[in-house]
């Protein structure tokens, strides 16, 4: 699985976090031809969940696909798809088109962190209130109020 | 001259005063009693659920604990009918403006339970950015039910609680 | 021909209604809905009433002190939610656990998902009209509490399952009443059965209702008793067994219709399966210690995990970053009710209003939960 993804895309780099958990590390510009051929030619269709992380050291944010599988044989291996963009303006493509599952996921993502999704559907709010004028309460440089 | 007849005047307002006594206790209170007596077993609950703690409600309603011994119905719909809010739980910045919003269209009297730690100071979501310190900011409370979640017995000691409140209720209009 | 061809949502005739967030159909939750006469053109859910940041609150509190406030967003199933971030823990800090933790985490786990299912029919009876499961479920889902709360103490919030093993060992009157309410549940569903699942007039609310068809449900992302009853055989107990699930023999009930009545069937099914994993468990039960000692404040090596388990929803699933520090640098909690939302608007579609209810509920859906 490692070797036919480094094969196929040469920037990418791969790590296992433990065994038959591969994780993926690519660019913003990469990431949907990743996407493409995890689901098409890996058989990776069922989207799990989509995380982001804040790196407010290295001036990053991590957007992390966790994908998982109904093909026989590899139900158990989650295939964590990461990308890193820049604190300032951080801007990826959507993944609907992969997984439609992401819709969601991905709003919620835009809220938390406020990475723009480019071509998404609807990016408001869906669990913060609709007066929400604060920063993207999971950044590390907001701090809850009652700390 | 004029202080003879503030003295007439004020021992005929003391006169009024003392009938009324009398006939608030003769007829007032008896009113009183009758009413609030009637209002204390049929309180009906409006259904708004703002967290966890309604699946300790949905216990207390079910076959078990059997809400319906004590006088309060299953949660109802229409809020025009309803005299009980129950305010389960955590409420968010979301749902404040909502949960001000029902309590203002229920009919008087109307009396509120706060159930559980979160309705009451914030509970373990003392911290949380998303999470209110307590509903006493948006709505008078009448019980607190601590606990988290309370278990239905608690809940169902905070409706008694509540019902000995109405019954000594100081005036006609229940409150 | 389908509605969605002849009218457009903003027609003069389409009428938009709120459902919720007070309102007996969905409590903690709002729907947008846009009717045709009694005909739903479409929908759009409201979350985030019950959103308490859970995730933040993680990052201010160290390993064992997150323990309880992770348990509150799935009350019903609150073992099953720990179970997924005692694990992720466990893999970061290479734990051992012992074997008889083991087989407590897993009694736990299986008799919380039995008292979720009982009220996720219980509700789903109240909605299809049916009143006795109502009280029956109600009712019965309290024998489980009560052998749950034998061995974890509380009623709905048990706190059990920690990071190295579980709290506290099981009391050895437990497992007799275990076994005494195995035998007697088994006959109990099989009554459930017959009032409900063999009566015509449920048959008649539910099926061909709210179909999800096995490629959307791939597709979205479905998981759990959605993605079972449409045909897509997902069961992270059978696909990745963790913690003692090898030892154990069951089956992963699959349907395929995909409608309101496969949804619930699934439920029931998936019980039966419990009941079976709990009475082996308890009967081959190992003598050991139940918990590791780790410390009021555990020093959590470096390094990210993501670990996943079956709740009583679908798969439940933790994505943990350690930097080394007593305090997670990032989790993130994948619950099965924010998998399962993305389906609510695709199932409200050309839908009457009177079967909102049953579609929205039989979603197995907790706002609670997706909310976190």
């Amino acid at each position: 699985m490692a070797a036919q993804l480094t094969a196929k895309f040469p920037e990418v780099k791969v790590d296992w976090m433990k065994e038959r958990r591969l994780k993926v590390s690519t660019s913003a510009m990469h990431v949907k031809e990743v996407g493409l051929f995890a689901r098409s030619t890996l058989g990776f269709d069922h989207i799990s969940t989509v995380s982001g992380v804040d790196w407010i050291a290295k001036n990053e944010l991590e957007v992390v696909y966790f994908v998982g599988s109904t093909t026989p044989g590899q139900e158990d291996f989650i295939l964590a798809i990461s990308e890193r963009i820049a604190r300032d303006n951080p801007v990826v493509p959507t993944m609907v088109e992969v997984w439609k599952g992401a819709e969601y996921h991905e709003r919620e993502t835009h809220e938390m962190f406020g990475i723009n999704f480019q071509g998404h559907p609807d990016q408001s709010h869906l669990f913060l209130p609709e007066d929400w004028n604060e920063l993207p309460p999971l950044r590390k440089d907001y701090v809850s109020p009652g700390r | 001259m004029v202080v003879a007849q503030q003295q007439k005047s004020g021992a005929f307002q003391v006169l009024v005063g003392k009938i009324d006594d009398v006939l608030q206790y003769a007829i007032g209170d008896p009113m009183r009693y009758l009413a609030n007596w009637g209002r204390l077993y049929s309180l009906w609950p409006v259904h708004l659920e703002t967290a966890c703690c309604s699946v300790e409600i949905g216990a207390a309603a079910g076959s078990r604990f059997d809400m319906e011994r004590f006088g309060a119905l299953e949660a109802f719909g229409s809020l025009r009918q309803c005299d009980l809010l129950i305010v389960m739980g955590t409420v968010t910045r979301k749902l404040a403006p909502r949960l001000k919003l029902v309590y203002d269209q229920m009919a008087e009297p109307k009396w509120v339970i706060a159930m559980g730690a979160c309705s009451i100071t914030g509970g373990l979501y003392f911290d949380s950015y998303n999470v209110l310190r307590g509903i006493d900011d948006i709505i008078p409370v009448d019980v607190y039910v601590p606990g988290c979640p309370p278990r239905a017995e608690a809940f169902l000691q905070g409706l008694v609680l509540l019902q000995e409140k109405i019954r000594r209720a100081p005036s006609l209009s229940g409150r | 021909m389908t509605l969605e061809a002849e009218y457009s949502p903003d027609a003069d005739r389409i009428m938009s209604v709120s459902l919720g967030p007070q309102h007996p159909g969905a409590g903690h939750f709002r729907i947008k809905l846009w009717l045709d006469g009694d005909y739903v053109v479409r929908s759009e859910p409201d979350a985030g009433y019950v959103h308490r940041g859970e995730e933040k609150m993680s990052e201010y509190r160290n390993y064992i002190q997150n323990v309880p406030h992770l348990e509150r967003p799935v009350i019903l199933d609150s073992s099953n939610i720990l179970f997924a971030y005692a694990l992720g823990v466990d893999e970061l800090m290479n734990n051992k656990v012992p074997q008889r933790a083991q087989y407590l985490r897993v009694i736990m786990s299986e008799a919380n998902r039995i008292i979720s299912h009982m009220y996720f029919l219980a509700i789903q009876g109240l909605f299809l009209g049916h009143t006795t499961m109502i009280t029956w479920c109600m009712g019965d889902r309290d024998f489980w509490i009560d052998l749950a709360e034998r061995i974890g103490g509380a009623r709905v919030t048990f706190a059990y399952i920690i990071p190295g093993g579980v709290r506290n060992d099981i009391p050895p009157s437990a497992i007799e009443k275990g076994l005494n309410t195995c035998d007697w549940f088994d006959k109990r569903m099989d009554e459930y059965e017959k009032i409900f699942f063999r009566n015509p007039m449920v048959h008649q609310r539910s099926d061909g209702i709210g179909v999800l068809s096995r490629e959307d449900a791939i597709a979205y992302g479905a998981t759990g008793t959605v993605a079972r009853a449409s045909g897509v055989s997902v069961d992270v107990r059978k696909d990745e067994p963790y913690s003692a699930y090898e030892d154990f023999e069951f089956k992963t009930p699959v349907m395929t219709q995909g409608d309101v009545y496969a949804r619930a069937y699934v439920a029931l099914l998936d019980m039966r399966e419990s009941v079976k994993i709990i009475r082996q468990a308890l009967k081959k039960l190992p003598q050991g210690p139940v918990r590791l000692k780790l410390g009021p404040q555990p020093r959590v090596p470096a390094g990210e995990v993501y670990s996943r388990t079956e709740a009583a929803r679908g798969e439940m699933s933790y994505y943990i970053i350690s930097d080394g520090s007593p305090r997670p640098y990032r989790l993130k909690i994948g619950v099965p009710s924010a998998k399962n939302l993305r389906v609510l608007p695709l199932l409200l579609r050309n839908v009457h209003v009177a079967d909102i209810p049953p579609i929205y509920w039989g979603l197995n859906y907790w706002p609670v939960e997706a909310d976190r």
